[in-house]
Parts: C-alpha cells; sequence; structure tokens
C-alpha cells in the first residue's frame, strides 16, 4: 500500500513539461520556435533536436522516453522569472498594522546577526499576488539599526520556510545612522569592521578582543560580519546622490567589502566608476526627478546611460505589494532607452547573480523558475498563462483573483439566501 | 462696492475672494493642424489618418479627412503619431507637497483640526513645483490640487490648467467649479485619536454630521438676510419688514453651505464600501451628491449603487494592501465599475504617478479584459479624460476632442496604452506647452543645479 502510493505521488508529477513553439529569451539571446523542456527543478533542453528529446509518433515532446505534459507556446514568449530585490515580501501584511510587520527586528542597532528569513511567513497573500505576474523569486530585506542584518533570498512558492528561502544570507542591509551624515556611517561602519576582523584574528582572546571593542557591537553580531568581510556576501546600501556613491565606493575597496548600490538615481553621473568597481546597482526607472535634493540629477534614462557604460544594473518596483510592477517597470527602462533584452536581464539574471541565488537564468541546466507570457513579456497587453518556480508549475490563483471571483455577480459575498 | 460688504449677499462676497491679482495670459497662437495621425477622441471615435484642428485654442474640426490646414495655420505632421485629449488627473498633491522633499514643503494637510473646510489648497499651492513639468511631459494638462486626507473635511480643492505661472490663481481652470475634499476611514482617526477624537467611524461620521448641520443653520441666517435686503428699513405698518443685521462671515461655513447649495462638488477620500455607503448617506441627509469617491479600493462591490446614483469612482490601476482598508482591492475595480455603468476615472495620487496616467489606464484595462469584462481602447482613455473632466466639472469644455471644446491635446509617440509611448507635443487650450524636442522645464528650482561643479 506505502509503495503503491508513493508510486502514484512519482507518476502524477510528470517527469517533464515542454513549451512548444514559445520564443525563448535565453541566457543566449532570444531565440525563436524555440521548445523548453522542464524535467526536475531544470531547464533540459532548449529545443527538439537536443539529446535526450525527441517527438513521438504523434508529435509530441519526449525527453528520456517519457512524453511530456505538452503545453502549446504558439504566440508565447518565455523567459526566466522575474526577481524583485527590493522587497519586505513575507514579512509584512498591511503595512499600517505594526503587528504584520517583521521586517524590523528592534532593540540594539548593531544587528548583523539578525537573519529576516526567521521571520518569512511563506502563506502570506502577497506572495501569489506576485507570482500570478511573473515575480517568481525575491529578495527579501530588513529594516532599521544601523545594521538591520541579513536580507533572504525566497522563492515565492512553499508552504515552509525551508521550501521557500533559497538563500538566509543574501546580503547584509546597512540601514546607515538615523538623521546622521554619510560621514558618520562610514566611521561607524569602520569601527566595526575593525572590531569584526580583531576578534576573528584574536578569537582565542575573545573577551579582551571585547573589553577593547569600540563599536559597541556584540559578539555575535561581530561574528555574522565574517562573509562581509570576506567579501561572500555583499553589503546592501542605500545611496542616490553621486558623492555619496563615490564616498561608498572609495569605503568598499579601503575596507575589502563587496557593495550593492540601491537608489543610484544620480549613477549616471559617475556611471564608468560604478562599472569599474564591478559594483552592482538596484535602480528605478519611475523615479520622480528631482523628488529630493540628493536626486536633483534623477532623470529617465539613468537605467540605460548605467547599462550602456556597462554597470551591472538591477530594476526594482522599490515595492512589495506591487512587485508585480517589474513588467511596468522594466518597459519604462526600455522606454528610456534600454533595450528590452537588457531589462529583462536587469530583472532577472543581474537581479539573481548579484545576490547569489539560483533563478533568474533560461539555460539548459539552470534552475527553472520560468514564465510562458501570452505576449511580449514587457507588453501590457501580455500576461503570464504559466508559471514554474524551481521546475514545478504554481497555481495562477491568488487572493485577489478570488475576490474577483467572489463579487464577478453582485451582491457577492455573503451569497444571496437560496 | 463697498469695502465691508454691506448689503451684499453671500456669494457677492464670496467671490471676492476669487479675484485674480497677476494678469492671466490670454491663449496666443492657438491655431493649428494636425495631420495624418490616428485620433482617438474619447468620444468612442477612432480616426486613422486623421486631423485636429485647432483654431484660437478651441477645436474647430476632429475628422477622417484631411483639412488642408486653416488659412496660415501651422501643419503638424502626424503620421505614425497618436492624437487624444489632454489627459486629467483627479487626484493630485503637486503643489501642496512639492518637490525637492523638504519639511518646509509640506502644506498638504491642515492638522490642527478635524474639520477644517474652510482653507484651499489653492493657498498652499507652489507653482514652481518641478513636478508640473513631468506632469505635463506626461500628457496631463488639467489637473485636481487637493488637500491630504488627515481630516475629515479637509478644505477646498482647486482645479489648474498644467500652465507656468507665478502664483496658482492664474493657473485656475476658467469657471471650473468649486471642490471639496473630505475623508472617511482610517486616517481621520487615526491623526485625531490622540488629540480629541475623532477616535472611530462612528466618530468620524458624527464630526461630519455636525458640520453640515451648522452649516445649514448658518445658511437659514443668511437666506433670513438675504431675503430682507430688499427691505424698507423702519418696520412700520404696511411697509416691509427692515433689513436684518448682516450674520458674520464663517470661511469654514461658506465652504460646506456651496456643498448644500450644490455648487460645490464633493470629492471624498474613501476605500471601504461600507465606509462609502456611509459617506451617501450622509449626502444624502443633507441633500447634496458626492461627485467623486476617491481612491475607493472596494467600489467593484457596490458598483450597482454608485452607478445608479451617478458617483463617479477615482481609483488606482493596482495600489492595494498599505493599510487595512485597503486590503481588498483589486486590478479590476475600474474595469467592473465600468461594466456596472458607473463612471470610472483612474487617478494619480502621486507626484511619480502622474507622470504615466496612461500606463496606470493601460494596466486597469488589461486587467480588466483579462476578467472577461467587455471594454475597448476609448473606455481606458476616458478613464484619464473625459470620465475626469466629469469629476471636476468641466467635461463640456475639456475631456474629449469635439467640436467647441477647448484645445488641450496631446500628441503621442505611439498609441497611448503601450508601455513606450510617450507625449512628444502637448497643448493646453490650444498653446503648446510641451515639446519633447525641447526640453525646456519651467521650473525655477531647477534653475542653476547644473552649473559647472
Amino acid at each position: 500500500m506505502m509503495w503503491a502510493l508513493v508510486g502514484s505521488i512519482a507518476f502524477a508529477a510528470t517527469p517533464c513539461t515542454a513549451v512548444v513553439g514559445t520564443t525563448a529569451w535565453t541566457d543566449d539571446g532570444i531565440v525563436e520556435s524555440a521548445t523548453v523542456v522542464v524535467a526536475g527543478e531544470r531547464v533540459v533542453a532548449l529545443s527538439t533536436s537536443a539529446a535526450d528529446v525527441r517527438l513521438d509518433g504523434e508529435g509530441r515532446v519526449q525527453w528520456r522516453g517519457h512524453t511530456c505534459l505538452q503545453i502549446d507556446g504558439e504566440g508565447t514568449h518565455t523567459t526566466p522569472g522575474f526577481v524583485e530585490v527590493s522587497s519586505q515580501l513575507g514579512v509584512t501584511e498591511v503595512d499600517l498594522e505594526s503587528k504584520t510587520r517583521t521586517y524590523d527586528a528592534g532593540g540594539d542597532p548593531m544587528r548583523a546577526s539578525v537573519r529576516v528569513a526567521d521571520a518569512y511567513n511563506p502563506r502570506s497573500t502577497l506572495i501569489p499576488i506576485q507570482r500570478v505576474e511573473g515575480v517568481t523569486e525575491a529578495i527579501v530585506q530588513p529594516r532599521g539599526g544601523f545594521i538591520s542584518g541579513y536580507a533572504a533570498g525566497v522563492q515565492l512558492a512553499g508552504a515552509s520556510q525551508a521550501e521557500a528561502v533559497l538563500s538566509w544570507e543574501a546580503a547584509m542591509h546597512v540601514g546607515g545612522l538615523e538623521g546622521g551624515s554619510l560621514a558618520g556611517t562610514l566611521a561607524s561602519l569602520s569601527e566595526m569592521l575593525d572590531d569584526a576582523r580583531n576578534l576573528r584574528r584574536r578569537s582565542d582572546d575573545m573577551r579582551s578582543v571585547m573589553a577593547a571593542s569600540v563599536s559597541g557591537a556584540s559578539r555575535a553580531d561581530l561574528n555574522a560580519l565574517y562573509p562581509v568581510l570576506d567579501g561572500r556576501v555583499p553589503m546592501l546600501v542605500s545611496a542616490d546622490r553621486a558623492s555619496s556613491m563615490e564616498a561608498w565606493l572609495r569605503f568598499a575597496d579601503r575596507e575589502g567589502v563587496r557593495l550593492i548600490i540601491s537608489g543610484a538615481s544620480e549613477g549616471w553621473l559617475i556611471a564608468e566608476q560604478l562599472a569599474q568597481a564591478k559594483v552592482p546597482v538596484i535602480v528605478d526607472p519611475l523615479v520622480y526627478g528631482p523628488g529630493g535634493f540628493d536626486q536633483m540629477q534623477a532623470r529617465a534614462e539613468n537605467p540605460a546611460l548605467l547599462a550602456e557604460a556597462g554597470v551591472r544594473v538591477i530594476l526594482s518596483t522599490f515595492e512589495t505589494h506591487n512587485a508585480r510592477n517589474l513588467k511596468q517597470i522594466a518597459g519604462n527602462a526600455v522606454r528610456g532607452g534600454m533595450t528590452p533584452e537588457a531589462a529583462v536581464t536587469a530583472i532577472t539574471r543581474t537581479a539573481s547573480e548579484s545576490f547569489g541565488l539560483p533563478s533568474g537564468h533560461l539555460q539548459v541546466g539552470e534552475r527553472a523558475s520560468l514564465v510562458v507570457w501570452s505576449g511580449q513579456p514587457l507588453s501590457f497587453a501580455s500576461h503570464p498563462r504559466h508559471v514554474f518556480i524551481g521546475g514545478e508549475q504554481v497555481s495562477l490563483e491568488s487572493r485577489q483573483t478570488r475576490l474577483l471571483d467572489a463579487y464577478r455577480t453582485l451582491p457577492g459575498t455573503p451569497p444571496a439566501l437560496p | 462696492m463697498s469695502q465691508t460688504g454691506a448689503g451684499m449677499t453671500l456669494e457677492m462676497l464670496e467671490e471676492r475672494g476669487l479675484r485674480g491679482i497677476e494678469p492671466v495670459e490670454q491663449s496666443e497662437g492657438g491655431t493649428w493642424t494636425i495631420e495624418g495621425a490616428t485620433v482617438l477622441t474619447a468620444t468612442g471615435e477612432r480616426y486613422g489618418a486623421g486631423h485636429v484642428t485647432v483654431v484660437d485654442g478651441l477645436i474647430q474640426s476632429v475628422g477622417s479627412e484631411s483639412q488642408g490646414g486653416e488659412q496660415g495655420a501651422s501643419v503638424i505632421d502626424g503620421a505614425g503619431l497618436f492624437v487624444t485629449p489632454g489627459l486629467i488627473d483627479t487626484h493630485s498633491h503637486l503643489g501642496v507637497y512639492p518637490a525637492p522633499g523638504a519639511r518646509a514643503h509640506s502644506d498638504g494637510n491642515e492638522a490642527t483640526a478635524p474639520t477644517t473646510p474652510g482653507v484651499w489648497a489653492e493657498h498652499s499651492f507652489w507653482p514652481q513645483d518641478p513636478g508640473l513639468y513631468r506632469a505635463i511631459a506626461g500628457g496631463v494638462t488639467t489637473l485636481h490640487a487637493l488637500p491630504g486626507s488627515a481630516n475629515l473635511i479637509g478644505g477646498r480643492g482647486v482645479t489648474l490648467e498644467v500652465v507656468p505661472a507665478r502664483g496658482s490663481r492664474a493657473m485656475r481652470f476658467p469657471d471650473a467649479p468649486e471642490t471639496i475634499k473630505m475623508a472617511c476611514g482610517e486616517n481621520p482617526k487615526r491623526v485625531y485619536g490622540e488629540r480629541g477624537g475623532p477616535s472611530t467611524r462612528m466618530g468620524n461620521l458624527r464630526g461630519q454630521r455636525e458640520a453640515y448641520l451648522q452649516a445649514q443653520e448658518y445658511l437659514a441666517k443668511w437666506k433670513e438676510y438675504e431675503a430682507s435686503l430688499g427691505g424698507g428699513g423702519g418696520g412700520k405698518k404696511g411697509r416691509k419688514p427692515p433689513v436684518k443685521a448682516r450674520p458674520s462671515r464663517d470661511l469654514d461655513m461658506e465652504t460646506l453651505v456651496g456643498v448644500l447649495q450644490g455648487r460645490i462638488l464633493p470629492q471624498i477620500h474613501c476605500y471601504r464600501a461600507d465606509d462609502m455607503l456611509s459617506m451617501m448617506q450622509l449626502s444624502d441627509e443633507f441633500g447634496f451628491k458626492v461627485r467623486s469617491f476617491h481612491h475607493a479600493l472596494e467600489a467593484y462591490k457596490i458598483r450597482d449603487v454608485l452607478a445608479e446614483h451617478e458617483v463617479s469612482v477615482s481609483t488606482w490601476a493596482d495600489w492595494w494592501g498599505f493599510k487595512m482598508e485597503a486590503y481588498d482591492g483589486i486590478q479590476q475595480n475600474a474595469a467592473l465599475v465600468h461594466e456596472a455603468g458607473g463612471i470610472a476615472i483612474i487617478h494619480s495620487d502621486s507626484a511619480v504617478g502622474i507622470q504615466r496616467l496612461n500606463q496606470e489606464a493601460a494596466k486597469a484595462y488589461y486587467a480588466g479584459l483579462r476578467a472577461g469584462i467587455e471594454l475597448d481602447e476609448h473606455d481606458a482613455l476616458r478613464w484619464i479624460t473625459a470620465n475626469a473632466a466629469w469629476a471636476l466639472g468641466i467635461q463640456d469644455v475639456t475631456g474629449t476632442l469635439e467640436e467647441g471644446k477647448r484645445g488641450d491635446v496631446v500628441l503621442w509617440s505611439g498609441h497611448p496604452l503601450e508601455v513606450t509611448s510617450r507625449p512628444l507635443r502637448v497643448w493646453v487650450n490650444g498653446v503648446e506647452r510641451y515639446n519633447y524636442e525641447r526640453e525646456d522645464a519651467w521650473s525655477d528650482v531647477l534653475i542653476g543645479q547644473e552649473v559647472q561643479p
């Protein structure tokens, strides 16, 4: 009995799925009339002439002798799933209700040992609401404090943290000194990194190192900085003004840490320096313009100019409830001069690679987080027909599609009595 | 006229508060023709290779055939381009929360008392906000600037042309009705909950009902006074009764009296379906009509009621979830209101959103289509033009491309519902105010910012 049950589950999970005749936005460029074959959690083929793939007598795609679930891809485009890197997905439900917000650990401002993934709620209603529009992975950023803690990388599927969290330590989020100048933030950060280095070097004499510590950070927080010291995990910092970014680049060089700069409204002014330093920037093409005195030179062409200069550009909505607008964000980057391919890369591959996530690719052997769009992926007219996360097709329902269903005819809920 | 206003009616006195001091530039050079463009009129017409001819600021003709151009009119080649009416945003805080963001620029909420109908957004509005130029670069020719939503009754809004001026009054859209901003639900009770109230929704309603009760009494006093104005004094037998003592003026009451008389159009910030119903009960009790609910994320739940009472819905394409009353927002809100025969509008409430109202309408449009709601491109266009004009009471003069209406016109690089399209040229009342080829932003904030460092 037990055996039969296990066997039937293994059979129910089709061994492979084939999207036939789609326009595939692969890591190597756009391929028309492609056949994307997904098996297990990976893409295993991009054409019917690939090894292991053949057509059976009725023209159905087979992979290693298994007949795949066939998806007619005629007229569709398939891209890697979109990745929103500036979200609080899973750590907020209703922003103004503080009990639903878990992204701010509170307490001591030096919180390097905080991992926001521990507060991640994979059952948040926000998650399906984003993924039905093609967002498959996200970076979840903690907030608050001088150092807020570790941002997480998540896939927008799975009922447990164990399933959903792809990376518990995707980046160290720096909040900075509240109301203070950047000069103060950089000085305090240097002290903290120094303390961490001392502690690591003389871990045999922890007590005297901690007594000599100047930053006031706890041992756990200093320990948590080791991956940052090693450059294994980037520091995620915010800066819009060109001169602030310049100061951060100098800091990173001096301290030997890796950076990701969020905001970068005036990035185009120092695009070459950013490119040279190989520092990824997270930008929003919908930025208002001179919205503040640190954004006086902001312009809509910023993403395009940065990309042209060779900067690693990540596009972001900077939204949580509407991370689903990544498509519109990318469309606006194109409006500002980016190519559609570069804009899609900026919300897939560059986003995931910068944070060390395994997603964001459409390539044989890569993790299959994919979206099959009804048409051009950046057009308002298209929408996801199929969404794969880690190889599995996910439901295209959300709390909002259910609300629509409930009120498609009035009076809606509660239903009229018979 | 007497400076003290003796012998004047309330309406005559109010007029004084509306006089301008800055000379308003008359429409000049407003004679031109766009030829060969796809013209979307927002009346349901689409003319391929059509034309729009504007003479002295007003639309003289729109159609599919070529006009050859007026004698001496400049002809603009519109081949491959699109033409629509100027866009209208029913909900903006440009000017009252201007850029660059600064504490000194926070002029949108008179959060000193929950009921402040006597304040006017116009008096906070800073015409140097660089957002104005960015709004017209997005095709917006008219915007409705509002006080914020901290207060139960926040004050008067103002309908403005998006044009350069030294003071807000010179931007006033000619003859547009006055409007009032009210708010229900979470905001007022959050702001005043620990400052003397209201702290509950029932407190909100009491505050609003009391204000209108007072206004009824105030109006009655003035009616009595005005009726006595023709009187002959003395009070002897056989003569008219004497002129009564003039009631003192009250700016808060004057605004509310305008609402009771239907001169001032109520614009109510409200999210939840039941909150909107409460507001409609309030308006029914005091005999005025709500002109537009703003944000109105749950309008879809009461779309039949809103359509029946001709209350328009100014909403977003997809904002939701930032507070409890915004938890049930869905992307089909505007489309469902439209389907029920209501008046749907996409507004911005955002200095960023106002730059791309066409994109917001496009998202709401395609969300509706995906749900199987019958819609066409004209409907989506009306959400940001004709219907918005209706909410502001200016539907007879702008909002569509029709003979005799103002030359509020946008020439687009492509279809306005496509993400990559942008306005190339924008005219307000026939005068070109934006041209993509010439980035000549008119805000003083921007002057000198690019000087060699």
